[in-house]
């Protein structure tokens, strides 16, 4: 297990409200091209496969409701 | 329709055997003369096996088909003595492009390295290619082309097959010690023998369009993801010779392929892409859906599979042919080994091994092609098109970008003919990788190393060998000597094979290495070439 679980954003609240303000002006598709755009920054800057895969995979247990 | 080519017209003749009514018995009979059957046949006629070859038809393939062809075929055909005359008659590329609605996102190079003969890739025709494979056989007297002759069943006897063909002159048999399937995706033989066939289908169409012109474009790969000219779907052009270009429009699962045919249809779909004053002829239309499946085993009693028979791709990224050539490769020195009573038939066990191995590599790359370039749901065509914008300024996302990844041999790394290396090496020659070609020099002369070292074992010696040559009952590894046999000026022959002073590498006759040792020892090779010929 390498995915951090536990509290690491400096400033969360600051983090989320930056992340809601970002794509308030867009419509829904821009918004969703925005989003994995994001996914897919943060992706290459971590780069190990064995954290997004971890991240993948919990990511989708989460969302169906399946033990993580 | 057709204006830059004639199709030829070979001749039926009839066969001895079914004109005196007797069932004959064959080494091996290929059936299916495409590019695949072709080339085995020639592959085994190389090493000293008589091949008859059945097709039901008497031309070659109708339209282009198969386009792009790589250098690990080329090399492969090159050992033949049709490679130079097919690569000079081929476009040579080495640039794509990739767009995203208007604009340019990334720009690929193969970059050929310097030091191989073959090139990274060129497009030709089809039928350029199996006319040039054609006259080969028709030349070569080992090699028995019988046009006109259909199989219509097939049975497995303990030690051969007994095959039914029919011919203009009627039905006859004839047995086989061997039978090479090499008829295609939709293979009767597969049928015959009851071997599976599943993967998975996808649900789109693709148009493609051969057309005549003088245009400006470069010698280059483009391919459209979402152009104005085709909304929504992806479009791919490639150069071939002749002036004959090659267009790809994805049409989506939706559209009827015999409308779509229809130049009323078409040619406002070109007009389109190439603008309303292009002045071009309509060479040859179809329309295709396709698969990624793969034959459950390649061995099935005295019947062996290759080519399209044994594995359907998606056509991006060049893998169906590049594929289908490689396993006659992999297939033709252990099956004349066998015939020849030289090796043990398990040899052939490593043949769906290697190849089977080889075929899931490519299933994967081309699904994950086709999962790109036609993504199945909302959300992935939400993550592709964010690749594709990305990709414009940000050079991480281009690595994503999949238009198709093209055909590159499958290196065997865990094929059991392989002996592990005791020591560490640098550079990719790795126990079951294709070897690499490099410039030598051989008495003054500039040569090539896969030439030299031609059909069967060789150990590649970069030092003084103790023996000429180490043997396997009368299986021979001949001593081929960097300083004494050639000279190594340019060192791309050392830096590729990691060659220090006393390494020596094991290489396979289909030129695969099957081992290798920092220096000479006559009873680890003796170890390793029986490995190699399955007697271990």
């Amino acid at each position: 297990m390498k995915l951090i679980h536990t509290p690491h954003i400096d400033d969360a609240d600051g983090f989320y409200e930056e992340l809601v303000a970002a794509q308030r002006d867009m419509d829904d598709a821009q918004a969703s091209r925005w989003l994995a755009k994001l996914v897919l920054l943060l992706a290459n800057h971590v780069g190990d496969r064995e954290v997004l895969a971890e991240a993948i995979a919990l990511a989708r247990a989460n969302t169906l409701r399946e033990p993580g | 329709m057709l204006s830059t080519y004639t199709y030829p017209e070979f001749p039926y003749r009839r066969s001895d055997g079914q004109a005196r009514g007797q069932t004959l018995r064959h080494a091996v009979v290929v059936v299916g003369a495409g590019p695949i059957g072709l080339t085995a046949a020639l592959a085994l006629a190389a090493r000293g096996v008589s091949v008859v070859v059945l097709d039901d038809n008497n031309t070659v393939s109708i339209g282009s088909r198969a386009v792009c062809y790589a250098k690990r075929p080329l090399e492969i055909w090159d050992r033949l003595g049709v490679g130079e005359g097919i690569a000079g008659r081929g476009i040579r590329w080495q640039v794509g492009k990739v767009f995203f609605h208007d604009d340019l996102v990334y720009r690929f190079d193969l970059l050929p390295e310097a030091g191989h003969k073959m090139p990274a890739m060129i497009n030709l025709q089809q039928y350029h290619l199996e006319e040039t494979l054609v006259q080969a056989c028709h030349a070569h007297e080992r090699v028995d082309l019988r046009w006109k002759h259909r199989l219509l069943s097939l049975q497995q006897e303990a030690d051969h097959a007994l095959l039914t063909v029919e011919t203009p002159d009627g039905v006859f048999r004839m047995e086989a010690d061997w039978v090479l399937a090499c008829d295609g995706a939709n293979s009767d033989t597969r049928r015959m023998v009851g071997a599976g066939f599943v993967g998975q289908h996808f649900q789109d169409r693709f148009l493609i369009a051969d057309v005549v012109m003088k245009a400006a474009f470069p010698t280059e790969r483009w391919f459209w993801f979402d152009p104005p000219f085709h909304r929504g779907q992806s479009v791919l052009l490639h150069k071939q010779c002749d002036d004959v270009w090659r267009i790809d429009f994805q049409l989506g699962w939706d559209a009827d392929p015999e409308e779509e045919k229809k130049p009323e249809r078409v040619l406002p779909r070109i007009r389109a892409m190439l603008g309303p004053d292009a002045d071009f002829d309509l060479e040859w239309v179809s329309v295709y859906q396709f698969a990624c499946r793969r034959i459950d085993r390649f061995r099935h009693g005295r019947v062996l599979f290759a080519g399209d028979a044994a594995h359907q791709v998606s056509p991006f990224g060049a893998r169906g042919a590049n594929t289908g050539v490689q396993d006659t490769d992999n297939l033709a020195w252990k099956l004349a080994l066998v015939l020849q009573g030289r090796a043990p038939e398990a040899l052939l066990d490593s043949y769906h091994d290697e190849r089977a191995y080889a075929a899931d590599d490519n299933l994967r790359a081309s699904t994950r092609s086709t999962d790109f370039i036609t993504p199945k749901s909302t959300t992935s065509r939400v993550l592709r098109d964010a690749v594709l914008e990305l990709a414009a300024q940000e050079p991480f996302a281009r690595q994503l970008v999949n238009s198709g990844r093209l055909s590159t041999p499958t290196p065997y790394l865990e094929s059991a003919l392989n002996t592990p290396a005791d020591e560490a090496f640098a550079g990719a020659m790795a126990p079951g990788t294709p070897c690499a070609d490099a410039a030598v020099e051989v008495d003054g002369r500039p040569r090539w190393l896969l030439e030299l070292l031609g059909q069967g074992f060789v150990l590649l010696s970069f030092g003084p060998a103790a023996l000429p040559a180490v043997a396997v009952g009368d299986v021979e590894a001949r001593v081929l000597e960097v300083g004494r046999h050639l000279l190594d000026r340019a060192g791309d022959l050392g830096r590729r094979y990691d060659g220090q002073p006393g390494t020596v590498l094991l290489i396979r006759p289909d030129q695969h290495v099957a081992a290798r040792w920092r220096r000479f020892d006559p009873s680890a090779i003796e170890a390793a070439l029986r490995r190699c010929l399955a007697l271990a």
